[in-house]
């Protein structure tokens, strides 16, 4: 069975679907973070798959996928250290116990 | 034919290893499973002959990302369970799957218009010409480096001692 654009796109979304159940049903803000991350790569398989399908000259989709890296490589750092600030100040990472900015 | 054998092996350990990243309820080994999910996800890249990119998956998100990943689970030693879950659960639930149903749908009916080019190899040289080059994302490149600098100053801001 020749494998193309359409596999890799819902391989994509599967990943891009089991991230987004973790990043809105947990608890544990470090588990959120890595859904996150599992998101984004996701959206970047779909990324290179169209540059591999659809414009295989350009690569396009291939400098996308950089600055996504690059934006995920910030989101990480000050994720944590925002995660790591909190746990400094009330012990928990827990994402239902941590309401300073709940209106 | 190879090239899909790859692909299905890929495809089934990147989901699976997804899924452990969420279900799992040892956060260790969550970080774990997410390493291998990014591993398999260099794979991939490899199958669409995207050599370069497949370097720089394994070096920023397997060695940088998941290293930080693991540091900041060490230091939050007091919830070494991520499987709990919170309220919403049923609903987020029904909703990621109708999302993915819908996804799928679009996704398989959309005509896309398949090139039948046989993609560049390497692709490093014309990366380069891309980021670099006239007319290319150079304007974007500079942007992500004020980016990163602004993380790591706000991540130093932020774990700084008072």
């Amino acid at each position: 069975m020749l494998v193309g654009l359409e596999h890799y796109l819902i391989l994509s979304t599967v990943l891009f679907a089991i991230g987004l159940y973790g990043a809105l049903s947990k608890r544990n803000a470090i588990i959120i973070l890595m859904s996150i991350e599992i998101m984004l790569v996701a959206v970047s398989i779909a990324l290179v798959a169209f540059s591999r399908y659809i414009v295989p000259l350009a690569l396009t989709g291939q400098v996308f996928v950089i600055f996504i890296m690059v934006v995920a490589a910030a989101e990480a750092a000050v994720g944590l250290a925002i995660i790591i600030a909190i746990y400094r100040g009330y012990e928990t990472i827990d994402a239902t116990k941590i309401n300073l900015m709940k209106w | 034919m190879g090239l899909a054998i790859a692909f299905w092996i890929l495809a089934i350990v990147s989901v699976a290893a997804a899924l452990a990243v969420v279900l799992l309820r040892d956060i260790f080994r969550a970080a774990l499973a997410l390493i291998l999910c990014f591993l398999t996800i260099a794979g991939l890249y490899v199958t669409l002959s995207a050599d370069f990119l497949a370097a720089v998956q394994v070096l920023i998100y397997v060695g940088a990302i998941a290293i930080l990943i693991i540091l900041a689970i060490m230091l939050t030693r007091e919830v070494q369970r991520g499987g709990l879950t919170n309220k919403l659960q049923i609903p987020v639930l029904v909703v990621v799957v109708l999302l993915l149903g819908a996804l799928i749908y679009t996704m398989v009916s959309t005509p896309w218009a398949v090139s039948t080019a046989m993609p560049l190899v390497p692709t490093t040289p014309v990366l380069a010409g891309k980021l670099f080059g006239e007319g290319g994302f150079i304007l974007v490149v500079e942007m992500a480096a004020v980016l990163l600098l602004v993380a790591i100053l706000g991540a130093i801001v932020l774990v700084r001692e008072k």
